[in-house]
């Protein structure tokens, strides 16, 4: 933000003789845009990506016609015939809450990329709280999820509604608790002074948390956990379309349905993110940094997520719950512990 | 709170994008309404009950567990930032902390909190 500030009144002619509130006004409009822009190209891309993905691990060729080479514009097709379809309202639904849950869902996915370090100086806003705040607001999908089950009044709506939630809120510690043994040895929770602490080391990647022995353990514990949080392969037993439709989801049509889908894909990108951000070392990197190495590992990790789905069969609700509460919540106990033991002093 | 403010702003565009493309579809899309276009979905007969009488008593506990563990997660966010300035006393204290809440949690687990079924 201050840096796009200082670009603006650097190489625009006169922009410093602009009314003070408009100056500062300006850049915040513009982050917005470009992150807007990012939520609107990367499920694009990403669908497009995992349809790819998917299609020649099982050995077929996927989307090959729309728009010519290898079926490119197969996405913005579906983009544009979601928005020409009709938006149908079940007439048992609750109206309100009904309309509103897809843009709640959207909302806790959109407003975590406030505090993603995409480089040094490229960031919206590096809040002094930015990974609690994180954690915090991609809460918020959890009240839309339960919103739209409830609202549909339609029970595999519902069930699916309320089988993300506790699958949700039951992975929620273990990721929390697995971020903490980073915070631990960093001492702040700025996504900034994250990533600038693992600036340097052995070939420039030997300070990534990830290659510290207790913090090792807690990518993976996230990285599973963030799986489950954003509803992914072998955690995807709210949308099990064998039993439930589409679970929570079920009753929706156009454009509504495709903000579910908008957020699912968004919510990939910020568990992955956050989690290039704490344990890759964010846009650090030996050969190049800033935004490029950013991106790079951000989509590595959304490319694993692909992987995992095409790889693994879907878990039964007890064992859902087995991994959580008995193996990664305890693990995350004693990382926590033993993260604290390393950096005392 | 300077930093605060750009994320209200974002909000602020974030809603007139996603208003205006829903207006957008509302606009080019049909609107033919009819009985059973507009009942709840059912794999092709007559739903016969709607899901708004009983529930599965594990959400409510699963519901209970996570708030339970997230407030101790919510102790824990202060001690990880200041961790370094108190010391050895500040890990003994939150080994204390976490040992209780440990007995807690095998408690818990003895009782089948955790057994899905």
């Amino acid at each position: 933000m201050e840096a796009l500030l200082k670009l603006l009144s650097d190489n625009v002619a006169g922009y410093g003789s602009l009314a003070s509130p408009l100056q500062y006004l300006l850049p915040m409009v513009l982050a917005s845009l470009c992150c807007i822009a990012l939520v609107a190209l990367f499920p694009i891309v990403a669908v497009y990506a995992e349809r790819k993905v998917a299609a020649h691990m099982q050995d077929r060729l996927g989307p090959m016609r729309v728009g010519g080479w290898h079926g490119w514009a197969q996405t913005i097709a579906d983009g544009i015939k979601l928005l020409l379809k009709e938006d149908i309202i079940p007439s048992e639904a609750d109206r309100v809450l009904f309309k509103l849950a897809p843009l709640v869902v959207f909302a806790g996915g959109f407003a975590s990329l406030v505090v993603l370090p995409f480089g040094a100086s490229v960031i919206v806003s590096d809040l002094n709280i930015g990974v609690l705040y994180v954690v915090a607001i991609s809460s918020l999908g959890v009240v839309g999820i339960i919103m739209a089950g409830w609202a549909s009044n339609n029970k595999y709506a519902l069930f699916g509604g309320m089988r993300a939630a506790a699958q949700i809120v039951s992975y929620e510690i273990p990721a929390v608790m697995a971020i903490l043994t980073v915070v631990i040895p960093v001492g702040s929770l700025s996504t900034q002074e994250i990533v600038r602490a693992q600036e340097g080391g052995w070939l420039g990647i030997g300070n990534w948390f990830i290659f510290k022995p207790v913090t090792a353990v807690a990518f993976l514990v996230y990285y599973l956990a963030s799986l489950a949080e954003v509803n992914r392969t072998p955690f995807d037993i709210p949308e099990a379309e064998s039993e439930l439709v589409a679970g929570y989801h079920t009753e929706y049509s156009g454009m509504r349905f495709a903000f579910f889908m908008l957020a699912e894909y968004v919510n990939m990108f910020v568990v992955s993110a956050i989690g290039a951000t704490l344990f890759l070392g964010g846009w650090n990197s030996p050969v190049f940094g800033g935004p490029v190495a950013f991106m790079l590992k951000s989509v590595a990790l959304v490319f694993v997520q692909f992987w995992l789905r095409w790889t693994l069969p879907r878990l039964r609700v007890d064992q859902l719950m087995y991994v959580s509460w008995k193996v990664l919540l305890p693990a995350s106990f004693v990382l926590v512990i033993l993260a604290g033991a390393l950096a005392v002093r | 709170m300077r930093n605060y403010f750009p994320l209200l702003l974002m909000f602020v565009v974030v809603a007139a994008t996603v208003g205006a493309i829903i207006v957008l579809s509302a606009v080019l899309g049909p609107k033919r309404r009819g009985k059973v276009k507009d009942s709840p979905f059912e794999c092709g007969f007559q739903p016969f009950q709607l899901p708004t009488d009983r529930f599965f008593v594990r959400f409510y506990l699963i519901a209970m567990l996570f708030i339970l563990f997230d407030i101790e997660v919510v102790f824990l966010f202060p001690w990880a930032v200041v961790f370094k300035a108190l010391g050895w006393a500040g890990f003994w204290s939150i080994f204390i902390f976490i040992f209780v809440l440990g007995a807690g949690y095998v408690y818990a687990w003895r009782k089948g909190a955790f057994q899905w079924e």
